[in-house]
């Protein structure tokens, strides 16, 4: 079952064609690395995917949906519901701890529930780091809180920016551990890397060159239905 | 979770959150300083303005301004008609008794001026005083400081001495106390306790010094008077002698009347229902009556002091009473200009910083969108952590402007601010929209951010 389609769209920024004539389906369950050099579209891609961004032209259907053409105000309540965002720079909030970081996506979501914050970080290791402060934080852990953030409200679709971007090798090896045991609990996965390690553990390797889908490499290391 | 954003925002941001408190402390402050002055000043500009006179004249029905105006005294054909002494003690039970300060009755006689070793017949000769020839001058019987038993069992102070306090005196305010004697024109008897204050141009005429006696004689009397100061008033008045009224009243054959009192009143500025009723206080409709009559205008005063008075019209000496009302509406318009422009100041000061925040925020509040976050939600976040600093920022800078009140009372006016409760509800409602309107740019800012910009750069 398709989760995600991107029917024909392009995004222009005044005479700047940043996207042009995507197509591109992700299957429930699936996970789709988006690879590409820089200024290829990537992170225009993932703005559009996340809710953060409207086409210029074609659409957007997430979940049966088409949203391309949605308000920012219905586009936030989509994404707050169906979409667990994972940046780069892991973009905690400096006077909350752990836990609360956590918390806040339950908030704007919900309901905060301590005990499933809780979990969620145990969930991602970091229980016992549950009081500390980003800045108390190694980089490998504020990401692991940025995903039991992202994971918090159950998403349809987890979307991150490289999300190993800034890790160093041991705390990149334990992300994508995390993401391994998503993908194996049915979670649908679409990262934006830089990384070709990280892209070869994905399904899906879609490679984007001047905005446009240039090919995409289906990763031998598993079945992937056509 | 609201709350410990909130909190979280206050113990880990608070350099910037001390700054803000800080501003609209500053601006509460200057407006509660300013409003508080500005509700007292009424008061406190009548007490300094009572300083330079009376602002009612009260005169006996039938008698003319002009009496006054131009010296003719009683007993000339112009006015016979006199007020009683023991009257006086009512004004001070009228409806506003407390806006009444001060108040002096005069009794005014045309008498003959000479030295006590000239009899009467010798002062209309051609020896007078030091040598100079005895003249015509006119005399004033007043109150210089006399202590008065009012009507309501209460006492009161009141007399020249605290109504002319700007004139020039070469010696002392003559004593109040009972005459020595009798009047009868003993040259010998009435020096003691008997004293008189000489205006400046009689005293250079007649040779007279401080210190000298003086003889004061109408066709029927004759008194002695020591000389307890010449005065200098820079008016009419320095062509006078000022005795003690009770002196002024035998030499008048006058006992127990006063030709005119002065009065010293703090009054409301006038408006249109005050002149109104100032040209026919019956034309009013009962609610406007009501109104005039207990509010302490000038015109209001006067009616009241007719009202137990007997016999009396009181006229409002229009250039004190309108210099007066100029003046306090003026310094109200000064001091409510300063509110204005300190609040004007202060929302400009909280504009900056309160946008500079947000934008330094920017990153914060564009991960919260990008959460789920809706635009009223985090505004409301913003707008909760600002007006929990204005009220902060506003409840010390509400101390702080009673104490600026009480320096500016003390500096300007020698006295305490009277602290108004009004302003408290005032001042809040004018931090809680400086506050406000100070937040607006940031706000606006804060529902443009688009999360895609501020997380990814695009």
């Amino acid at each position: 079952m398709n989760l995600l389609e991107l029917k024909d769209i392009s995004k222009i920024y005044g005479n700047l064609k940043a996207l042009s004539g995507i197509n591109l389906t992700i299957s429930q369950g699936e996970w789709v690395a988006i690879m590409g050099p820089s200024g290829s579209g990537k992170t225009t891609m993932m703005n559009i995917i996340g809710c953060m961004d409207r086409p210029t032209t074609g659409s957007v259907i997430l979940d049966g949906a088409v949203i391309s053409r949605e308000n920012s105000r219905n586009l936030t309540t989509i994404r707050r519901d169906k979409i667990g965002l994972i940046f780069q720079q892991f973009h905690l909030i400096h006077y909350l701890t752990a836990l609360e970081n956590v918390m806040v996506a339950q908030y704007y979501h919900s309901m905060p529930d301590e005990k499933e914050a809780l979990s969620a970080l145990e969930r991602v290791g970091l229980a016992g780091r549950a009081k500390h402060l980003p800045s108390q934080l190694s980089g490998g852990e504020q990401q692991r809180v940025c995903i039991a953030r992202a994971l918090i409200n159950y998403p349809m679709l987890i979307l991150a920016d490289e999300p190993t971007g800034n890790l160093d090798e041991t705390n990149e090896g334990i992300v994508l551990d995390i993401f391994r045991q998503l993908h194996r609990e049915g979670s649908t996965l679409v990262v934006v890397t830089h990384d070709p390690e990280v892209a070869e553990e994905a399904q899906r390797t879609v490679i984007l060159e001047h905005g446009r889908v240039a090919r995409i490499a289906r990763n031998i290391h598993e079945e992937v239905p056509v | 979770m609201f709350w410990r954003m909130v909190r979280g925002t206050f113990f880990r941001q608070k350099g910037k959150m001390l700054m803000i408190a800080f501003t609209i402390a500053l601006g509460s402050s200057l407006a509660t300083a300013m409003l508080n002055v500005m509700f007292d000043v009424g008061d406190k500009v009548n007490q300094e303005l009572k300083t330079y006179g009376a602002n009612i004249n009260v005169l006996p029905q039938g008698a003319s301004l002009l009496d006054s105006l131009y010296g003719m005294a009683e007993g000339e054909g112009v006015s016979d008609k006199y007020l009683l002494e023991e009257d006086l003690g009512k004004i001070k039970t009228i409806f506003w008794a407390f806006n009444i300060v001060d108040f002096t009755p005069y009794l005014s006689l045309n008498a003959r001026l000479g030295s006590p070793s000239e009899g009467v017949n010798g002062i209309n000769g051609t020896t007078g005083i030091n040598g100079m020839n005895s003249m015509e001058v006119k005399v004033c019987g007043a109150w210089f400081s006399h202590h008065l038993e009012l009507p309501t069992g209460e006492a009161l102070d009141t007399g020249m001495s605290r109504m002319k306090n700007w004139w020039e005196l070469s010696g002392v305010w003559p004593a109040d106390g009972p005459m020595d004697g009798d009047g009868s024109g003993d040259t010998g008897r009435n020096t003691g306790g008997n004293s008189a204050m000489v205006g400046s141009a009689v005293a250079r005429r007649a040779s007279v010094s401080t210190g000298d006696t003086i003889r004061v004689e109408t066709s029927g009397a004759a008194m002695d008077f020591r000389v307890a100061s010449v005065f200098n008033a820079g008016g009419a008045e320095d062509e006078q002698i000022y005795i003690p009224l009770p002196a002024a009243q035998t030499l008048a054959g006058k006992p127990g009347l006063v030709s005119r009192v002065e009065v010293s009143a703090l009054t409301t500025p006038d408006n249109e229902l005050s002149r109104r009723a100032a040209q026919d206080p019956k034309g009013l409709s009962q609610a406007e009556w009501e109104t005039w009559y207990c509010t302490a205008y000038v015109s209001a005063i006067c009616y009241q002091i007719d009202e137990v008075v007997s016999g009396a019209v009181s006229k409002p000496i229009r250039q004190v009473a309108a210099s007066e009302g100029a003046i306090l509406e003026k310094t109200q318009l000064l001091m409510l200009l300063i509110t204005i422009l300190s609040l004007a100041g202060s929302a400009l000061g909280i504009s900056n910083l309160v946008t500079a925040g947000v934008m330094e925020r920017a990153a914060e509040i564009g991960l919260l969108k990008a959460l789920g976050a809706h635009n009223l939600p985090v505004s409301l976040l913003v707008l909760t952590e600002i007006l929990i600093t204005g009220v902060l920022g506003g409840c010390i800078g509400y101390f702080a402007g009673l104490g600026f009140a009480q320096i500016i009372g003390h500096t300007v006016f020698g006295s305490a601010i009277t602290i108004k409760p009004l302003v408290i509800p005032l001042v809040t409602v004018l931090v809680l929209l400086v506050t406000l309107a100070g937040s607006i740019p940031s706000i606006r800012f804060l529902l443009s951010l688009r999360p895609a910009e501020v997380l990814h750069g695009r």
